[in-house]
């Protein structure tokens, strides 16, 4: 008896042993190694990739941002900012849209695909989305209507992008023709040619937005 | 170019890189587990360790490492995230202790290569959990996956002996040899395309229109790479591979999706070079390509077709997917990650239509082989090819034999309880859960919200949930909040048992094949490295597995798909 349980001790101790050399080799000298080239050869990507504009920091180019007026509906959530390109929804957080890119919570609505929850939002942002843009209902595309998985999605696709075009050249007083050109100069295309989706990133287009009407103002 | 054109392309680019690096991958790992040489840095690990690297153990003596090290790795883990509360600001991000349920579910999911999470990456752990726990069981635990298969395919190499080789050698050379370097290229990669790596804290970036917004800091690259690498699939943030700072564009999604698969599958080729016969190993391959590529073709079919009554009104399955992945990219990840051990996702896998998560849950219930975890893949499909030499067995009225070892009483008793082992636990688990009044309370998708009121969504969350934990994947219908003692507890209790129980077996089933003399081989002989096996292993597979869930599967997705 005496002898198994001094077995078991040394046994485990050699356990807790290999666990610490294997954290001091994976969980220390591995990520310090990773950061230290990271840090050096890939500074900016490895620190977030921020993308500066009159010489401030305006956000991620990785990370989706809201673009929202002061006021607020009565439900009491921010109204969209019609000078500006808006994002995709987003189901950030515990499953509210009013965290919208409170970007310390990702997540998405894990709503099923029968959901009534779901099938109402859908509905509603419909109705939303083309009242805002003044299009028809039916225009509105997929990626307008569904929230992202990891609600800080960076992208809309380009039909969400040339549906706002005119909307923002009207709340921007520029001429449409200019912002749908910005729109088609931001479409990236699939990665390779073949990988992913056809996207435009929201805060760059933007970004460019914003000089476009600065530099006619 | 058409998007199902697109999906077509990534999945055939995929296979293809597969492809190229499996010979010389599987070879090194052969070589790596066959060699009898120790590196310096090795020798100075067993030095530290106390350990004899070179002392051959038997089942037995293997299992006790196994375990011993698994044990020290819960506590380890476990008492890290009790005492986050007291640790500096610079090492927890101000984070508090987590509550002792969550940090038992939590240490027992990564030590059991799960990665289950009932908590928000990024709101409740710092740097040094993330850094020094998890991202290190996420090497360590991969590491005992691919030693106990390594355990096992010794046990049917060698003849006339109990020795399967020294735990503590297997486990130090499948991290250093192979884990840690594959990592630090792998991370590096997806630095470059814009992960993110860094040890900043919590800090405001700008907004556009003013203010700024809350961003994390991390190393969250390097634990990316080993948390596809090793089947772990334990985000740094609550979006796990769909936030951008960990899978940052398609080109990376599709690398996440190889390195998740690099190994699972290379292994074949090294069991191949152990037992002496490449084409063995390429016969296991076929199965688990087989079923990999089948699964990830109806998984793009069900998604592109995009039914269910919300997914239909918006125009297609974009809920809980990224705009730079699109369907095609998420349904490549969503069964790659199911049918290995991993469990990231780059979409939410609750909101694809009632098929497409019925099929991840399929996925996940074959037991995770085609072609499952690190090494657990490997295992779990030689236990399936012992049960499907069985029944040829029986068909034929021969003695069945493997790899010119007999499978007589002993190995079919094993194998056997190896099977019954994790539906047991799914099943046992979830009849009590939705038993028992408070459980249930924890399902998102009720019957009253969805639109038939059927309340097969819900079931199917619970189900998930169970066999995401019993079968060591960590993916989750992720709108069931599984944060309460109950779900911390049993989820806890199912990955341990899942994990462990499994490992076992298998040892002892090695041990048992060591001792045997080898079965010359005759012309009636079951040919095992024939497309003719493949076959039978393939149905063997899905036959066992749906005579165990089906009941279970008509309750859930089936009736959400179907209705």
């Amino acid at each position: 008896m005496n002898n198994s349980v001094r077995g078991t001790a040394r046994l485990l101790g050699a356990g807790l042993r290999a666990l610490l050399v294997l954290t001091v080799v994976c969980g220390v000298i591995y990520p310090l190694v990773v950061t230290g080239i990271a840090q050096a050869a890939f500074h900016d990507k490895a620190n977030g990739s921020e993308i500066k504009a009159g010489g401030r920091s305006v956000g991620s180019e990785r990370l989706g941002q809201t673009y929202d007026l002061e006021e607020k509906d009565k439900d009491g959530n921010p109204l969209p900012d019609p000078k500006f390109f808006q994002p995709r929804p987003s189901a950030a957080g515990p499953n509210t849209e009013n965290t919208r890119y409170k970007l310390l919570v990702s997540g998405a609505s894990n709503l099923a695909a029968d959901s009534k929850v779901l099938l109402d939002g859908v509905e509603r942002r419909r109705t939303d989305v083309a009242a805002f843009n003044g299009v028809s209902p039916s225009s509105v595309p997929v990626d307008a209507l569904t929230a992202s998985a990891s609600g800080v999605d960076p992208d809309i696709s380009p039909a969400y992008a040339r549906l706002q075009a005119k909307r923002v050249a009207t709340a921007n007083h520029l001429p449409a023709a200019k912002v749908e050109k910005l729109v088609e100069d931001h479409v990236d295309g699939r990665v390779l040619g073949f990988m992913g989706e056809e996207r435009v990133n929201v805060l760059r287009l933007n970004v460019a937005l914003k000089e476009l009407a600065a530099a006619k103002g | 170019m058409s998007p199902v054109l697109s999906g077509v392309l990534q999945l055939t680019a995929l296979i293809a890189a597969l492809a190229l690096v499996y010979r010389p991958l599987g070879d090194y790992m052969a070589r790596v587990y066959g060699s009898d040489k120790h590196l310096r840095p090795e020798k100075w690990i067993y030095r530290l360790i106390g350990a004899d690297p070179s002392a051959e153990m038997r089942w037995p003596a293997y299992l006790r490492g196994v375990l011993a090290f698994s044990v020290a790795g819960v506590l380890f883990l476990y008492l890290l995230q009790r005492v986050q509360g007291i640790l500096p600001d610079s090492l927890s991000l101000g984070f508090t202790a987590i509550s002792p349920d969550q940090a038992f579910n939590t240490a027992a999911s990564f030590v059991a290569n799960t990665n289950w999470q009932s908590y928000s990456g990024e709101q409740a752990m710092g740097h040094a959990v993330q850094t020094l726990g998890l991202a290190v069981q996420n090497f360590v635990s991969a590491a005992v996956g691919m030693a106990v298969a390594i355990a096992l395919v010794r046990g049917f190499a060698r003849s006339r002996t109990g020795d399967l080789g020294n735990f503590w050698a297997d486990l130090v050379r499948g991290t250093v040899r192979i884990l840690i370097p594959l990592s630090v290229v792998g991370a590096l990669i997806l630095v470059a395309c814009g992960a993110i790596q860094n040890f900043a804290g919590i800090h405001g970036i700008g907004q556009l229109t003013g203010g700024t917004q809350q961003v994390n800091g991390g190393a969250v690259a390097s634990q990316e790479v080993i948390k596809e690498l090793g089947t772990n699939g334990g985000g740094y943030f609550n979006a796990n591979s769909a936030h951008p700072f960990e899978n940052p564009n398609a080109f990376t999604n599709l690398f996440e999706a190889f390195l998740i698969l690099v190994i699972p599958f290379s292994l074949t080729r090294t069991f191949g070079r152990l037992v002496g016969n490449v084409k063995q190993g390429y016969a296991i391959l076929a199965t688990m390509g087989l079923i990999w590529l089948g699964f990830t073709a109806l998984m793009m079919w069900t998604e592109y077709a995009g039914h269910g009554a919300a997914l239909q009104a918006a125009g297609g399955a974009m809920e809980g997917k990224e705009q730079r992945f699109g369907v095609g990219a998420s349904a490549i990840f969503a069964t790659t990650t199911t049918l290995t051990s991993t469990g990231a996702v780059d979409s939410f896998h609750s909101s694809f239509t009632g098929l497409g998560g019925g099929i991840t849950l399929l996925g996940m219930m074959l037991g995770e082989i085609a072609p499952g975890g690190v090494g657990s893949g490997l295992y779990g499909m030689l236990v399936m090819a012992i049960i499907a030499v069985f029944i040829a067995g029986l068909m034929v009225g021969r003695t069945p034999e493997y790899l010119g070892k007999k499978i007589g009483t002993r190995e079919i008793k094993l194998a056997a309880c190896y099977i019954l082992i994790t539906p047991t636990l799914v099943l046992g688990f979830t009849a009590l859960s939705m038993a028992l009044s408070s459980p249930p309370e924890s399902i998102l998708n009720t019957a009253g919200n969805s639109v038939d009121g059927s309340g097969a969504h819900g079931f199917s969350e619970v189900l998930y949930a169970f066999t995401s934990g019993a079968n060591n994947n960590g993916s989750a219908f992720a709108g069931l909040n599984a944060n309460t003692p109950w779900y911390n507890t049993t989820i806890g209790l199912a990955m341990l048992l899942g994990r462990f129980l499994p490992m076992v077996f298998v040892l002892a089933l090695a041990g048992s094949l060591a001792e045997q003399k080898p079965v010359p081989e005759t012309a009636g002989t079951l040919r095992t490295e024939k497309p003719l096996f493949a076959g039978l292993l393939v149905g063997a597979i899905l036959i066992i597995t749906g005579l165990t869930y089906f009941p279970a599967l008509a309750l859930g997705p089936m009736a959400e798909g179907l209705s």
